[in-house]
């Protein structure tokens, strides 16, 4: 008898990185498509956030790096995630970054990488089809 | 023939051979707009323009309101500097970097930082942790700063850095490396963006509270007005504001509003507006909608001319000119076929040309990827000069004017930054409208707007949304090597060995006691810088004085 | 997990436990109803402080506020921040957290988003029930922070202990908030951003709206017949005669956190005071009330709802209304006698 069951997604934005126009439009994106959307806004620690995806009860974590630091960043979550035994979250990642990194970052743990061109109506379907729970 | 005559003729062209060819041939849209909503017509005429009046509303280059340029003869006396922002990894990098664009003619630097020292953090703290050097060049102390000018003569060129928040300890540190190249103050020529309201409000590199933020900002104002005189203090950036999302009319009416708040907060602060006025400059972006854009540079150069003499009473005309650099708009390259970065930017940079700019930085194709190769710099540079050099544009002062669609677009688009002014100075000011969340809200809608009109298909992006092949991403990108984190660290770890730690904290408690009271700060960061503290150690003083923004609107 | 792991893990404060027994019931997750049953006995124990005022007075910002301090003093901190469901597409942004989030890793403090999902009055249907997970797991305070959008956002008076009216000078609507009728629910007065011009007259204003709701806090007035001004006794609980609750008017500045330590002194001066007086067990009486009568008439709604033959009794009668062949009330009746039976 789920009677409210709504799709609940952490958009963060982690490392130093101010340029949050994808961020924001995607936050918006997800929320017309009727899920609940959580901005922790700039100058997240990876700490900050696995432990807001924890209070918050998630399904999706949508991160979004621009400066470079994804390489770094990315995992650095995945592992907390992980040391918390946090296994049923989908964690997607987007931003400006280079095909040869994405391999790198789908072994660690992120589900999916959107770059440059992407478009929102993607990134709706993609977490429709792949939320964990 | 008369006005009335022409009325009359153009009403009979509309509802005679236009309207019979639309019927049989409807037009490919309903409705024809510009990015800010404004409706462009099918045809232009003398009565679109019969209001303006020349004298008053363009008048001639160099003389009020500036509509035609801020100088008589343009670029027909030298061309806008072409200036490349570069800037990555270490000083060594950065400086092998700057020699080579210099070589290839370029005219004046443009350093780009990387995040931690824009946001005021050493390279060894934690939150730098995977940023070091990444979009920019590391600087945590004069150290740094000494390589990455090494044998640049600081008198020679004009050196425009990214920097806000710690606008002021780099351009010490500047000023410090001048010194020892023996070259005084008063020879500098170049600029620090030191624009804090538009991170507040588009960019996000903030450190301070908007309080003693203004200080810093006025604090550099009146040291310059003395000590460096040539040093433009302040570059007021709508460039990010665009890059966020907002239209034209955003793009002017923010960054106008964001300049009064600027030339208030001096005022109040007891400079007179003719002393610091003249240093002001401002940094726009160039988009994809050609005529839009040149028609935004001479709106926006007309409202500042009229903002400043009406609101402010300068009395200097150097106070009223729109003095300003352009970037092309990097939110328009598609990572989807590269090379058609190429043409944009190209478009881009004609209309930063024919809008009248003073210097010039075009985005090279491959930024939607990775940062720029030193290829893609080149084309990017290249393509400046072909429009110099080849195209002929630059040899008549503000070619454009006169065209019945471009002075009726000028004069919209200066109308509705006025409204959007107006709207902005009932809410209390840039600051208020910042702290309530309007300008963001603002820019955030158009920015949504524009994706979902890619997304309908109604805005076509050619190779993104139409057009599109199978290609290979390219490889082979410009990459930083993650061990410069680590070299960094390395080289603080000496520094602080080796430096006159007495001397550093003597410093750094001056500047604190300095920051509690209204002294202006300059001297004091001067001080520290000479003993080689950190920015770190600089900001983190400050920090503890002022405290941290934190931004108080989501959405 | 099973829900009864959830539960006993929830009860010893397991923040993902915590985390996932919310979820549990917020989205009434079948079996919601056995696990709510199980940790009811353990509320009751956390002092719940409501925060509710116009958009842009910095509501986020003082719950931050308010959070540290507790902290400071040794306290837990449970939060639920309330942000509106569009009622379009059923999304909602949640981004009060922005202001929170220096306490993430403070395992002291537990922030909450929460979408309306439809409900009106500044909270959701679910609060009540947030509330009570956080209680249960042992938080000393729970603050809700309300929607904010400025309609009547009166309902946190039923969940909350303690409300706390957050104005700020210089929105150019300062009379609205006492026209509407919320000025009776507060219990405290937080004037904020004091540094603004105008403060002095944000301040005289509920000043004046007080004296004219006879100087004792409203819900007391409006609610509890014991000290009520017309000596009404309606009440069902005894206390002894205390002088009234004033509702006292506190200045901020959220920003710096300048007055933020007196606003905690304050919420908790009232919580004494109601323990005191007895309006405590009054006021929760009355929480319970509303919370039944809510309960029992969704589940009447969910029953009809669920009803094939009363969905088509409502049908034929409400064809009969729109001919005008029976009235709304007639109709109303007859449903009510078919679901009754």
């Amino acid at each position: 008898m789920d009677e409210g069951k709504k799709i609940r997604v952490l958009v963060a934005k982690p490392g130093l990185d101010g340029h949050d126009r994808g961020a924001k439009v995607v936050a918006r994106a997800l929320r017309d498509a009727g899920m609940e959307v959580i901005y922790t806004g700039l100058r997240q620690t990876p700490e900050q956030i696995v432990a807001a995806a924890i209070q918050e009860d998630v399904d999706v974590v949508a991160m979004s790096i621009l400066s470079g630091a994804h390489n770094y960043l990315f995992p650095r979550v995945m592992q907390l995630l992980h040391e918390r035994g946090v296994d049923d979250v989908l964690v997607v990642g987007g931003g400006i970054i280079p095909d040869e990194d994405i391999p790198g970052l789908k072994e660690c743990g992120i589900a999916e990488v959107f770059t440059p061109g992407a478009s929102t109506a993607d990134t709706v379907k993609f977490i429709r089809e792949n939320i964990k729970r | 023939m008369n006005q009335g005559d022409l009325k009359g003729e153009h009403g009979r062209w509309r509802s005679g051979p236009y309207a019979k060819v639309c019927a049989r041939f409807p037009e490919r849209k309903e409705r024809f707009e510009g990015s800010s909503g404004i409706e462009v017509k099918p045809l232009y005429t003398p009565l679109d323009v019969e209001h303006i009046d020349y004298l008053n509303d363009l008048g001639f280059p160099g003389e009020y309101p500036y509509t035609r340029g801020v100088q008589p003869t343009m670029y027909r006396g030298r061309f806008w500097t072409m200036r490349q922002y570069a800037g990555f990894a270490t000083a060594e990098e950065s400086n092998r970097r700057y020699k080579y664009l210099l070589e290839q003619g370029q005219t004046g630097l443009s350093v780009a930082f990387d995040l931690p020292t824009q946001i005021g953090y050493d390279s060894d703290h934690e939150l730098s942790a995977g940023e070091v050097g990444k979009v920019g060049v590391a600087i945590d102390s004069l150290a740094d700063m000494e390589t990455l000018f090494d044998g640049i003569p600081l008198d020679k060129v004009s050196t425009s850095m990214t920097i806000n928040a710690p606008a002021s300890m780099l351009l010490a540190m500047y000023i410090a490396v001048a010194e020892k190249q023996g070259v005084s103050a008063d020879k500098l020529n170049g600029t620090i963006q030191n624009d804090i309201l538009k991170e507040y409000a588009a960019r996000g590199t903030y450190i301070f509270p908007p309080k003693p933020s203004m200080r810093l900002i006025t604090n550099i104002f009146e040291y310059c007005s003395t000590a460096v005189p040539r040093w433009n203090t302040i570059s007021i950036s709508g460039y990010h504001i665009r890059e966020a999302g907002a239209t034209a009319v955003q793009e002017v009416a923010f960054t106008l509003a964001d300049g009064i708040a600027y030339v208030k907060a001096a005022v109040d602060a007891g400079l007179d507006v003719d002393d610091f006025a003249p240093r002001l400059s401002f940094f726009f972006n160039a988009h994809n909608d050609l005529l839009e854009e040149v028609a935004k540079f001479r709106a926006a150069r007309r409202l500042w001319a009229r903002i400043m003499r009406d609101r402010f009473g300068a009395r200097d005309p150097k106070s009223m000119q729109l003095r300003f650099h352009t970037q092309t708009a990097g939110c328009t390259l598609t990572a989807q076929q590269p090379d058609n970065n190429i043409v944009r930017v190209t478009l881009q940079a004609l209309a930063a040309v024919l809008g009248g700019t003073q210097s010039l930085h075009t985005n090279s194709r491959d930024e939607a990827l990775a940062l720029p190769s030193q290829d893609s710099v080149r084309i990017a540079l290249r393509t400046q000069q072909i429009i110099a050099y080849e195209s002929g544009v630059a040899d008549g002062v503000d070619p454009l004017a006169g065209s019945y669609y471009i002075e009726a677009l000028t004069d919209q688009i200066e109308r509705a930054a006025a409204d959007y002014i107006r709207r902005i100075d009932e809410i209390g000011g840039a600051p208020a409208a910042i702290e309530r969340g309007f300008i963001q809200a603002e820019i955030e809608e158009s920015a949504y707007r524009y994706q979902m009109e890619i997304e309908s298909g109604d805005r076509t992006i050619v190779g993104l949304n139409d057009f599109q092949i199978e290609e290979a991403r390219p490889s082979g990108l410009l990459k930083v090597d993650p061990a410069v984190g680590d070299l960094q660290c390395r080289k603080l770890a000496e520094l602080r060995a080796e430096r006159d730690n007495a001397a550093v904290e003597a410093s750094l408690a001056a500047l604190g006691r300095a920051a509690e009271g209204s002294d202006n700060l300059m001297p004091y960061i001067l001080d520290a810088v000479r003993a080689y503290a950190t920015l770190g150690e600089m900001c983190g003083v400050l920090r503890g004085v002022f405290g941290e923004y934190k931004p108080t609107v989501a959405y | 997990m099973g829900w009864q792991e959830i539960v006993s893990r929830a009860l010893v404060r397991d923040i993902r436990a915590v985390s996932r027994l919310i979820s549990i019931v917020e989205d009434r997750r079948s079996g919601f109803e056995d696990a709510y049953a199980a940790i009811y006995p353990h509320t009751g124990k956390a002092h719940v402080i409501g925060i509710t005022g116009p958009p842009g007075s910095g509501k986020s910002t003082l719950v931050d506020k308010i959070a540290a301090e507790y902290r400071r003093r040794g306290k837990t901190v449970g939060i639920v921040a309330v942000d509106p469901t569009s009622p379009f597409t059923g999304g909602a942004l949640l981004g009060d957290r922005l202001r929170m989030q220096r306490h993430s890793l403070d395992d002291g403090v537990f922030i909450r988003s929460m979408g309306t999902r439809g409900h009106l009055g500044g909270v959701a249907r679910a609060t009540s029930g947030v509330v009570d997970v956080l209680d249960a797991a042992g938080y000393d305070y729970v603050l809700i922070e309300t929607v904010g959008v400025g309609q009547s956002e009166v309902e946190v008076a039923s969940l909350a202990d303690t409300v706390a009216l957050v104005q700020v000078p210089g929105l150019g609507d300062d009379i609205q908030v006492i026209k509407a009728g919320v000025m009776e629910i507060g219990d405290v007065f937080v004037v904020n951003k004091k540094d603004r011009p105008g403060v002095e007259r944000v301040v005289a204003e509920i000043r004046m709206a007080l004296d004219l709701a006879g100087n004792v806090s409203g819900r007391s007035r409006a609610y509890s017949g014991h000290h009520g001004p017309t000596g009404a006794t309606t009440g069902t609980v005894d206390a002894t005669e205390v002088a009234p609750w004033r509702p006292p008017i506190l200045q901020t500045m959220a920003e710096s956190g300048e007055g933020v330590a007196e606003v905690c002194d304050t919420c908790d001066a009232h919580m004494h005071r109601l323990s005191e007086d007895g309006a405590l067990v009054e006021r929760r009486f009355r929480r319970a009330r509303s919370e039944t009568m809510q309960i029992a008439s969704d589940l009447i709604w969910r029953g009809l709802a669920d009803d094939r033959r009363a969905l088509d009794a409502a049908e034929e009668l409400a064809w009969k209304v729109a001919r005008r062949e029976m009235d709304p009330y007639a109709a109303g009746w007859s449903l009510r006698e078919l679901i009754v039976n």
